[in-house]
């Protein structure tokens, strides 16, 4: 390893690449060869039939019946079942067909692992699998937005209120009310004027929803940032100097948290008045100040590291968990690769 | 590092140090013990004063994304409520916030709880869009913005949905948060204007200390990242399962926690180190000549 950052150009950086992913390839083959395997996932399949009916208000209701009901609807869905019981079922009835492979779920469990291991690849250096993984997420989060934006604000915000006969046919038929509702035509004049932003000629028309929602949004934050975020927060910090506790002793803690929170707030305060020169009385209380905001940023830096390796923690717990079937923690498999392989070595030694 | 060292080393040494906790973990099966600090107990204590039958209002505003830090939570909380026999009106306020409850759902009440029945114990009523907006309109009209269930029915239909008209008719709402919109907007838009409410708060490691300073005003609890989570697990482990073993779907909290030990430990080392270097070579350049 050399330089802090390699980019993917030039033939040996390519074959760098090659190689390492032909290792963890090998690496990975190895593992698929110990024990049971690894990365499979297992599935149930179970029936459930529908039946529905439509009472005087024309809604319709479906309920679970048995199956063979004349005009009943059948859907089958996938339970996720583990190894173990995979092979509970296949010892108890060999070949049996209840509890299978899924292959498209294998197939996704493996290509979380490839893009997971694509992410963690740019830490050595910015590389093709990176650039892949990258384009794939931005792809999917665009069009998996799209959808939400589709069928959660389009379709029951908008065209319920402008067509509800039309939706209630098409694609939501408990729908509420049904008649036309002429309010949703500003929302709908102030999506086009939007639009109309990504054409040269009616840049101006798209300022007036801008400014709409602008307005809209400052002053709703602006109540409730005043209410919340300052005057509860005025009154969190009147606290008594002295404090006592229920039986009306002296609480020594609780009066050194009241203090230290009082004077924290005024010094901090102090560091952001710049309209008086940081001198004398002012300018000591402001470098407390300094101390408190250093204090604060290095909190949050921490509660960031924490947050960071937790996520970290997650991504490993599936590569090894999920993936690799080295550990068993939940007992799903009834088998623990490196607890067995530990066991050899002590046994060995 | 002037030195020379490749970073690459350092990313090296902190996927050992979480990876080898998890995989010591994996075989031996110990956790650390957790105490609880004041916010987590909190949580544990406000959920513990509810009568049975009480419904909550838990939030899930959180995706993917952050499931590494927030799912333990949600698992907790679920569990909790269900021991002490509550009963959870789950809503969401992020997209993948419903997908989500249903996978707690089922790993909570389907698997442990499974007595308990849609609609009249429980109820998922999905995602609605519209941020802080929804937030506002819930405290006037709560069935406006979620008129009906997950699997389309009506809220007037559902047992548990009786009597609530607005956010105020639950005594407890709990928000499972990773960001915008989440635990300051739910403090900001809920809590100031309903007095009364309790509201408590799990949130990612990135956000606590913007909500810090709503504790124990105007948020009652609050699980503040993995630690918060593992604290509260640890709870709520004592009270169901007392000195018996258990389960381990329910110690994921505690699981992650080695890992933070020794993620943080070598941080730590790393920034003694790196300062160490610093002053040695201040040093050395003031003795050179």
């Amino acid at each position: 390893m050399s330089g802090a950052t390699m980019d993917a150009s030039g033939p040996a950086q390519g074959r760098w690449w090659i190689g390492l992913f032909l290792v963890i390839a090998v690496l990975v083959a190895i593992r698929a060869g110990i024990g049971e395997g690894m990365g499979r996932v297992y599935v149930q399949t179970e029936s459930t039939s529908y039946a529905s009916t439509t009472n005087e208000q024309g809604r319709v209701t479906w309920s679970v019946v048995a199956d063979g009901t004349d005009g009943a609807v059948t859907i089958e869905r996938d339970l996720f079942r583990t190894a173990g019981q995979f092979r509970a079922a296949e010892s108890a009835a060999p070949g049996q067909q209840a509890i299978r492979v899924s292959w498209d779920r294998t197939i996704g469990l493996w290509l979380a692992a490839f893009f997971t291991l694509a992410v963690f690849s740019f830490l050595a250096g910015d590389n093709p699998a990176y650039k892949l993984t990258e384009s794939i997420v931005i792809g999917v989060s665009a069009g998996y937005w799209m959808v939400v934006a589709f069928w959660e604000t389009l379709v029951p915000k908008l065209l319920a209120n402008l067509a509800p006969d039309m939706v209630k046919a098409w694609c939501m038929p408990n729908l509420e009310g049904g008649a036309f509702n002429p309010i949703a035509l500003i929302p709908l004049g102030l999506g086009l004027m939007l639009l109309s932003q990504l054409t040269p000629l009616g840049r101006h028309v798209g300022r007036w929803p801008l400014a709409f929602v602008i307005g809209t949004f400052a002053g709703l934050k602006m109540v409730s940032h005043v209410e919340s975020d300052i005057i509860e927060q005025v009154r969190a910090t009147m606290l008594p100097m002295v404090a006592f506790g229920d039986d009306g002793s002296f609480a020594v803690w609780a009066s050194l948290r009241n203090v230290l929170i009082v004077v924290g707030v005024l010094c901090t305060l102090a560091y952001f008045v710049f309209s008086v020169e940081h001198k004398g009385a002012v300018g000591r209380a402001a470098r407390v100040g300094v101390w408190f905001l250093m204090i604060t940023f290095g909190s949050a830096f921490g509660f960031t590291v924490m947050g960071r390796i937790a996520l970290l923690a997650a991504r490993f717990e599936f590569l090894f968990i999920d993936w690799l079937w080295l550990i068993d923690p939940k007992g799903e498999r009834g088998m623990k690769v490196v607890a067995t392989l530990v066991s050899c070595i002590v046994d060995m030694t | 590092m002037s030195g020379g060292l490749d970073r690459r080393w350092i990313y090296l040494a902190m996927m050992l140090a979480v990876a080898l906790p998890i995989l010591w973990n994996g075989v031996t099966g110990k956790t650390f013990p957790e105490s609880p600090t004041p916010p987590s107990q909190a949580c544990f204590d406000a959920i513990e004063a509810l009568p049975e039958g009480s419904r909550v209002l838990v939030s899930f505003d959180y995706d993917p994304a952050s499931e590494g830090e927030l799912a333990p939570m949600a698992t907790s909380f679920m569990r909790h409520l269900m021991h002490k026999r509550l009963r959870p009106v789950v809503i969401a306020l992020w997209p993948l916030g419903p997908t989500k409850a249903e996978e707690t759902i089922s790993n909570v009440i389907k698997a442990d709880f499974p007595d308990r029945v849609n609609g009249r114990d429980f109820v998922n009523l999905g995602f609605q869009t519209g941020n802080e907006g929804v937030l506002k309109v819930i405290g006037t009209d709560f069935r406006k913005q979620f008129p009906v269930d997950r699997s389309g029915t009506p809220v007037d239909r559902l047992p548990i949905m009786e009597g609530i008209t607005k956010v105020g008719d639950f005594p407890l709402v709990i928000t499972i948060s990773a960001g915008y919109p989440g635990g300051k907007e739910w403090v900001q838009y809920v809590s100031s204007s309903n007095p009364g409410l309790v509201l408590l708060a799990g949130v990612t490691g990135v956000q606590a200390s913007q909500v810090y300073s709503y504790y124990p005003g105007q948020l009652r609890g609050m699980l503040a990242a993995i630690k918060g989570a593992a604290e509260y697990e640890a709870l709520v482990s004592a009270a169901i399962d007392g000195d018996g073993v258990t389960p381990p779907r329910y110690t994921e909290a505690r699981r992650r926690m080695a890992p933070q030990l020794f993620g943080h430990l070598l941080l730590i080392a790393l920034i003694v180190a790196g300062n160490a270097m610093y002053f040695a070579q201040k040093r050395c350049k003031a003795v050179a000549p």
